[in-house]
């Protein structure tokens, strides 16, 4: 095979350069996905940014404080805008705070991003697989909502974040906004930039190799966090509906860039949806897939850093396996024969007494026997007696003929017949 | 993806906003409604900018007897000289007693879009004089750009972008010769319509003449289906190849690109039955330039006139041109290559090792 790539020069048009029209009018037909996620206190106004967000008003039940652990609870939604289909998924993140111990707040939110993160690599592991058409539920951005206290990072966004950072897209973002004046606001957002540096957690950052986009995502990135107010209310003002929150002392339109950064972060997200959609996927994900790989037993390199390919790993563990249940087998079948053994001993013990027991029985009858045998013969020895004794008396009766009673009665009744 | 109404995007504020709310518990999607510009399309643009940078790589075999003008085809379509041929000149072209694969690759770009083409040429197929089994190097080089390109896939540490060197279509020459197709065009194109895109095309069509051209159009516009072993009317319909072919494909179950099954929605449908009454296209491969009515055209010169290349009139190269390159087929190929012959290839090699 001929290596070598050499640029050559077309003499007319040949017509590939609408290549990348065709690649995007294919996925419009497909359609786009994007799933976001959304952690936050309860009341912290996540709803409300997300309706700002997406000029929408998604139905979401306001959630009570008393939820024994933390939930998460996707909701996907369809929007359409011009000719581009967009399935959205907000999965929101119930309870997040509320716990006297928030040891384990953020663990059910790792285990649903790692869920999402498995469910794709087990499609992508299956033998006959459809990619193509696969929903993808992995989540490629997550809005982190931080109270704004002004102060400092809690102990919870921290430990929260760290535990994140790896795994998804993470944009802090400062909830509820307008409660905090601009001057502490400016203050808030480096204190809070700076923890993050110092505790050692990545959080997106838009991309700036591009030149196109370069020079405005350099300066979005420097208004980062985000402070962002949302609104489901719309007021009336100079005969329009807008998006704001109407206070006594004034009005907080959402969608003014001097009094929030809402439009900011709807800008940011849209333009840079598919750099988070690819960040997810070959960064993330790709982190995700070798560490559950390597977890499960394959390796890229054998033993003989001969390259192994996972099939040939997957033969090797399943030849190891076949190994197993043969060794399983033998020793089910050995413990088998040794019952067998204990059992045929049982029985042959058990034959034993019985024959040692029938054997004391004959003796016994045996004994009885000779026992009755003697009885017998004393007994046949009396009647020999008797029969003796018998004899003489009747000889001795026979000689002597003495009255017998029976005599006096015959006696008796020849008088009777006598005087009759 | 799930029924969906396409709603509009209104600027004013609606009366009653319709939303659907889910009943059950499970979350369904919900259709809702845009109270105002949001700017979701801005990922277009983005789609765009990525794929500019990234560029594209296409694959192509070309694949029949030498002398059936494939390097010059090649030549025609990308408007230069990127087939084998052209690019080691000097080299004497001697008959290889087998099939080989070889590969040129090159560069080219249009208007910002880069495209790293590939050409694999085929010279020996069908040259010699038992040719039975001529594609099996074919088969297997396919197949051997289909394994490394799992061996990346599979990888535990995989590279951000798998350098793709999967054919993705290959254009089959058939010679203008007989009727109907010769058992080696039969064998071939059933062997590899299974693994590969494979756009048939029928070479040098520059032999029939319009009449003859005419004729099998208004017989397949006439009777499409066609019965085989029907004699034919007249000794100038015996170069009518076309509607014999397609019921020679369709008798041994061969399915070409643009195929049937992949039909996404009707209105691809209508375009695609379009091309595959079409198929095979009658092709004429030039790459000089003459001079016709002050026009510079790319066309073979006889002495009986001038073939322009790009009149479609005088052949059907520009309806190739279209299916290959332009309008949305490039890329379709490349879709069904990935998702399709891909994936089936995948299927096949994972559960090999399956049996004991």
């Amino acid at each position: 095979q001929n290596d070598d790539c050499r640029t050559l020069s077309l003499s007319a048009h040949v017509g590939f350069d609408s290549l990348p029209d065709q690649l995007i009018k294919k996925s419009i037909k497909q359609g786009f996905c994007f799933n976001i996620l959304c952690i936050g206190e309860t009341g912290i106004g996540k709803s409300a940014l997300i309706n700002s967000l997406f000029n929408s008003s998604f139905e979401d039940p306001p959630s009570t404080h008393f939820l024994p652990s933390v939930q998460l609870k996707p909701q996907t939604y369809e929007l359409q805008e011009s000719n581009v289909l967009l399935k959205l998924t907000i999965v929101n993140t119930l309870g997040f705070g509320d716990q006297m111990n928030k040891r384990d707040s953020y663990q059910p939110i790792v285990d649903y991003i790692d869920a999402q993160f498995e469910a794709y690599l087990q499609e992508e592991l299956r033998i006959i697989r459809s990619l193509f058409s696969y929903h993808d539920t992995r989540i490629h951005v997550c809005l982190y909502f931080i109270s704004p206290t002004g102060r400092s990072l809690k102990t919870l966004d921290l430990l929260t974040m760290r535990s994140l950072h790896s795994k998804v897209n993470i944009i802090p973002i400062i909830g509820k906004a307008d409660s905090i004046s601009k001057t502490e606001l400016q203050e808030f957002k480096s204190k809070i930039v700076s923890e993050l540096v110092s505790n050692g957690i990545q959080t997106y950052q838009f991309p700036t190799d591009d030149e196109t986009v370069s020079e405005i995502n350099t300066i979005m990135n420097g208004h980062l966090p985000f402070a962002v107010v949302g609104s489901t209310e719309k007021v009336n003002i100079g005969n329009q509906m807008v998006r704001a929150r109407q206070y006594p002392w004034g009005i907080v339109k959402v969608e003014n860039e001097s009094h929030c950064d809402t439009v900011k972060l709807r800008k940011m997200l849209c333009t840079n949806m598919e750099d988070l959609r690819e960040k997810t996927h070959a960064q993330h994900y790709e982190l995700y897939r070798r560490c559950r790989l390597e977890e499960m037993g394959f390796r890229d390199i054998g033993p003989e850093t001969k390259p192994v390919s996972l099939q040939e790993a997957y033969e090797a563990k399943r030849h190891k396996f076949y190994l197993d249940l043969q060794r399983k087998e033998e020793e089910i079948k050995q413990g088998f024969v040794q019952r067998v053994k204990e059992k045929a001993g049982m029985l042959k013990e058990a034959e034993q007494k019985v024959q040692t027991k029938f054997e004391c029985l004959v003796l016994m009858h045996q004994e009885e026997e000779l026992k009755l045998e003697e009885k017998k013969k004393v007994l046949e020895d009396e009647i020999a007696e008797f029969i003796e004794k018998k004899a003489t008396a009747e000889l001795l009766q026979s000689q002597t003929p003495v009255s017998t009673p029976v005599d006096l009665k015959r006696q008796g009744l020849q008088k009777v017949s006598a005087y009759a | 993806g799930s029924s969906l109404e396409p709603e509009e995007c209104s600027m004013e504020p609606p009366a009653v906003p319709e939303e659907e709310v889910p009943v059950t518990v499970a979350p369904g999607p919900v259709g809702c409604q845009l109270f105002g510009y949001v700017g979701i399309e801005a990922v277009l643009d983005q789609m765009k900018i990525k794929t500019m940078k990234t560029g594209f790589e296409f694959n192509i075999m070309v694949v029949g007897q030498s002398g059936l003008g494939k390097s010059t085809m090649v030549n025609t379509l990308f408007k230069s000289k990127v087939s084998r041929k052209s690019s080691q000149p000097g080299q004497e072209e001697r008959i290889p007693k087998t099939v080989q694969l070889q590969s040129i690759t090159h560069v080219i770009e249009e208007k910002g879009v880069k495209m790293k083409l590939t050409v694999t040429d085929t010279p020996g197929f069908g040259d010699q004089i038992n040719n039975e089994n001529c594609w099996d190097p074919i088969i297997k080089y396919i197949n051997e750009q289909y394994e490394r390109y799992l061996r990346e896939e599979i990888l535990i540490t995989r590279k951000r972008k798998i350098p793709d060197t999967r054919v993705h279509g290959c254009v089959y020459f058939v010679p203008p010769t007989g009727h109907w197709l010769r058992p080696l065009d039969l064998e071939f194109m059933r062997r590899l319509s299974k693994i590969v895109n494979v756009v048939p095309v029928i070479a040098k069509a520059d032999t029939l003449t319009l009449e003859e051209r005419a004729e099998f159009k208004q017989r397949v516009r006439t009777d499409p289906q066609g019965t085989p072993g029907v004699p034919h009317v007249s000794p100038a319909q015996l170069k009518s190849c076309i509607p014999q072919i397609q019921e020679d494909l369709k008798t041994h179950a061969i399915s070409v690109y643009p195929q049937e099954d992949f039909d996404q929605d009707p209105e691809d449908r209508a375009l695609n039955d379009r091309i595959r009454e079409k198929i095979p296209f009658a092709v004429v491969g030039a790459d000089q330039e003459h001079q016709v009515n002050g026009k510079r055209v790319l066309g073979r010169k006889t002495k009986w006139g001038i073939i322009e290349v790009e009149n479609p009139a005088h052949c059907e190269f520009p309806l190739l041109r279209d299916l290959l390159i332009r309008r949305s087929h490039l890329q379709d190929l490349k879709d069904i290559t990935h998702n399709v012959h891909y994936e089936s290839y995948r299927v096949r090699r994972l559960n090999e090792s399956n049996r004991p």
